[in-house]
C-alpha cells in the first residue's frame, strides 16, 4: 500500500504567494484598503473642498493651483472642482462600510439560521424558511427605499435598510448545503463518538460549508456595493457633501460627455474591487477544500 | 421488564421495531411505513461477535444503528449492560458513547475531509476529555500503531491514503475510548480483495487484545462464520434464525437460513454436485408487509398457515432460535 507523496504542509501564507491571482488581488485590496482607511494621509484635498476656477478638470500631472495645495489634480475635478481622487478614496469609505457591514452581518445571522433549518428541521425548519420565503419574495431595493424612506436618509438607516433582507440567500445556501451533509456518515459518526451537537454543527458542518458561503459572502458583497450605489444615486443614502462612489457616479452621470472621468473612475474602482475580491473568494475556496486540485 | 438474560448479555434486544414513515410531512401522516427492523429479539454477551447477515436491504444496518442508538426506535426496548439505552440520561448517554463504537462500510466518508488524521483519531479523546495535548499527541501514535499504521501519518490528510489505511484509520477512530462493543457495518465490503484479509486479521487481533464485544453486521456468509461465534439471520426486518455459529451451520432450521448457506461458492471442485437451494423470486418490499412469514413466498414449505400468521422466535434446540412454522431441518453438508 503506497501512501501518495504529497508536499509537506507548508504555511498559509507560503501557499498563498504562490497563486499569483490571489496575491495580486490581495495587494490590489490592500493598497485600496490602506488608501481608503487612511484617506486624509494619502492626499492633501478635503473631499468636500470646492474650487470652481477649476471645475470639470481633465486628469493632469500640473501642480494644484488652490493656495497652499501643490498636489495634482491627477483623476480630474468634478462640476464643483473637487479633487475626484480624493473624493474616491473618502467616498470609498462609505461604499465598503455599508458593503462589508451588510454583508458580514447579513451573512452571520443567515448562515446560523441556514445551518439550524437545515439541520433541525422540522418546526424550526418551517418557521425560518416561511420567513426567509416571505422576504426574499419582496425586491431588496424596494423594501430598502422603503424602510430609508421611514427611517430617513443616511449610512445608519441605509445600513440598517440594507440588513432587512441580507440575511435570506445566506440562509437559504446554508440551509441546502447543511441538508446534504446533515444525512452524511461525518455527521453520523460525530454523533457515534458523543460529540455534541454544537461541536458537529460548528466543527464539522460549518467549515465543510465555509466555500459556498464565502462565494456567496463576495457576490453579496458586490451586491450590497451596487445596491448603496443605487439608494444613493436616488439621493436615500449618504448625502452630500459626503460621498460615495456611487453617489459619485450618479452626481458625474450628467457630465458624462464633457467629463467623463467622474463617472469612469469611480466605476472602475468599483469593478476592481468586486474582481479582486472574487479573485480572493476563489483562492479561498480551494484553500479550505483539500480534495480541489491545486494546480 | 427487563428479562434475566438481558441482565447477563452485554447488549440485549427486545422485540425492537423500527418503522420509517414514507410521504406525510410536519402537518400530513405518513401514509405508510417501511418496516426495516420488526420485532427482533437477541443478545450478545460480553467477548462474543455477533454476525449479522442478510440480503441488502433486510434491516441489519438499522439494526446496528438501533444498537448503538443512532437513530431513534418506534417500540421494543435495548439493554446495554441490563440497562434502557433508549432510557438514558444525558450523562449516561455520553459515557454510553464512550463504550459502544460503529466502525463505517466506508471509513473515509465518515471523516471530515478538513481534518488530518491525527485530530479524526484524537476527536472522541477531546470530546470526551479524555486527554489533551501532548498526551493526546501520544495516545494518537499508540492508536496508528495499534492498527499496525506509522505514527507519522498524524499530519497527513486520509485522502492521501489507500482504501485498507482508510478503514485503519476509521476503526482506530472506534477504539480509542476503549469501548466494549463496536457494531461494524460491513467493515470490508468496500474494500479490494487483497487487503480484507488484513483488516478482518486487525479487526480479530484487537477483539482478542482489547477484549471486545463485536456485532459484525455482513452479507458474506464465509466473513462472518471466521469471525463469529455467534450468527443471526435476518430477513425483510425479521430475525429468522439465531444460533452459534458452527450449531448454525450443522443444523439450518429456516429454510431461508438453507438457502442463503448454499448460495455460498464451493471451492473444491470435487463437491460442485451438492444439491444447492437456490431461490426463486424477488424479496417481497418492507413497505407495509402483509402479515404471515416474510419468506413464505418463497419458500418451498409455506403452508395456508405461512401466509397469515407470522412464526415466533422459538427455542428449537439449546442456544438455537428459528421463527418458523414447519419443521424444517438441514443437515447435510455444505461448503
Amino acid at each position: 500500500m503506497e501512501t501518495t507523496k504529497k508536499p509537506k504542509k507548508t504555511s498559509l501564507l507560503r501557499r498563498f504567494r504562490h497563486n499569483k491571482p490571489a496575491l495580486i488581488a490581495g495587494i490590489v485590496l490592500l493598497i485600496i484598503f490602506t488608501m481608503v482607511i487612511l484617506a486624509p494621509i494619502f492626499t492633501q484635498y478635503g473631499p468636500a473642498k470646492s474650487d470652481l476656477a477649476n471645475r470639470l478638470t481633465a486628469p493632469t500631472m500640473a501642480p494644484g493651483r488652490a493656495v497652499g495645495v501643490t498636489q495634482p489634480h491627477i483623476l480630474g475635478t468634478d462640476q464643483l472642482g473637487r479633487d475626484i481622487y480624493t473624493r474616491l478614496l473618502y467616498g470609498g469609505r462609505v461604499s465598503l462600510n455599508v458593503g462589508f457591514t451588510v454583508a458580514t452581518i447579513g451573512g452571520i445571522i443567515g448562515v446560523i439560521l441556514g445551518m439550524l433549518a437545515g439541520y433541525f428541521g422540522g418546526w424550526t425548519d418551517m418557521i425560518i424558511m416561511r420567513m426567509v420565503d416571505v422576504w426574499a419574495s419582496s425586491p431588496t431595493l424596494l423594501i430598502a427605499l422603503t424602510f430609508v424612506m421611514i427611517l430617513g436618509p443616511g449610512q445608519k438607516n441605509l445600513i440598517l435598510a440594507l440588513l432587512i433582507n441580507s440575511w435570506t440567500l445566506f440562509c437559504r445556501m446554508a440551509r441546502s448545503q447543511v441538508l446534504v451533509i446533515r444525512s452524511s456518515a461525518m455527521v453520523e459518526s460525530g454523533h457515534a463518538i458523543g460529540a455534541s451537537t454544537n461541536r458537529i454543527l460548528y466543527k464539522h458542518i460549518m467549515p465543510n460549508i465555509i466555500s459556498p458561503m464565502v462565494t456567496t459572502y463576495i457576490l453579496e458583497l458586490a451586491h450590497f456595493i451596487n445596491a448603496e450605489a443605487n439608494l444613493s444615486f436616488l439621493g436615500f443614502g449618504v448625502q452630500p457633501p459626503d460621498t460615495s462612489w456611487g453617489l459619485m457616479i450618479g452626481e458625474g452621470r450628467k457630465y458624462l460627455t464633457q467629463a467623463p472621468w467622474i463617472v469612469i473612475f469611480p466605476g472602475l474602482l468599483i469593478a476592481t474591487t468586486v474582481l479582486c475580491l472574487n479573485l480572493m473568494g476563489n483562492w479561498i475556496r480551494d484553500e479550505f477544500d483539500p480534495l480541489a486540485v491545486k494546480l | 421488564m427487563i428479562d434475566e438474560k438481558a441482565k447477563k448479555s452485554l447488549l440485549s434486544v427486545r422485540n425492537v421495531k423500527k418503522y420509517f414513515p414514507i410521504g406525510g410531512g410536519l402537518l400530513t401522516k405518513a401514509k405508510s411505513f417501511v418496516h426495516a427492523v420488526d420485532d427482533v429479539t437477541l443478545d450478545v454477551m460480553a467477548g462474543e461477535t455477533l454476525g449479522l447477515v442478510g440480503e441488502s436491504g433486510c434491516g441489519k444496518t438499522t439494526m446496528g444503528r438501533l444498537a448503538l442508538k443512532l437513530l431513534p426506535k418506534t417500540s421494543g426496548e435495548i439493554y446495554f449492560q441490563g440497562e434502557d439505552i433508549y432510557a438514558y440520561t444525558k450523562e449516561q448517554e455520553k459515557k454510553f458513547r464512550t463504550r459502544a463504537q460503529l466502525i463505517f462500510q466506508d471509513s473515509f466518508s465518515s471523516f471530515d475531509s478538513r481534518d488530518t488524521i491525527g485530530k479524526i483519531i484524537g476527536e472522541p479523546l477531546l470530546v470526551h476529555e479524555v486527554a489533551k495535548g501532548s498526551e493526546l499527541q501520544d495516545r494518537v501514535e499508540q492508536l496508528l500503531l495499534d492498527v499496525g499504521l506509522k505514527a507519522d501519518l498524524m499530519n497527513e490528510y486520509p485522502h492521501t491514503l489507500a482504501a485498507g489505511q482508510k478503514q485503519c484509520i476509521g476503526i482506530a477512530r472506534s477504539i480509542a475510548l476503549n469501548p466494549d462493543f463496536i457494531v461494524c457495518d460491513e467493515p470490508i465490503s468496500a474494500l479490494d480483495v487483497s487487503v480484507r484479509a488484513m483488516v478482518l486479521n486487525l479487526l480479530k487481533d484487537l477483539q482478542a487484545s482489547k477484549n471486545l464485544t463485536y456485532m459484525f453486521i455482513s452479507h458474506d456468509i464465509r466473513v462472518v462464520r471466521w469471525l463469529s461465534s455467534h450468527i443471526a439471520v435476518m430477513y425483510v426486518g425479521k430475525l429468522c434464525e439465531y444460533a452459534e455459529t458452527e450449531e448454525l451451520f450443522k443444523n439450518r432450521l429456516h429454510p431461508y437460513t438453507e438457502a442463503l448457506l448454499s448460495a455460498v461458492p464451493i471451492e473444491d471442485p470435487n463437491k460442485r454436485d451438492i444439491k444447492r437451494e437456490i431461490l426463486l423470486g424477488e424479496v417481497p418490499s418492507p413497505v407495509d408487509p402483509p402479515p404471515g412469514c416474510r419468506f413464505a413466498a418463497r419458500c418451498k414449505l409455506a403452508t395456508e398457515r405461512c401466509f397469515k400468521e407470522d412464526p415466533i422466535l422459538e427455542e428449537r434446540r439449546p442456544g438455537h432460535w428459528v421463527a418458523c412454522w414447519e419443521n424444517f431441518h438441514g443437515e447435510s453438508e455444505i461448503s
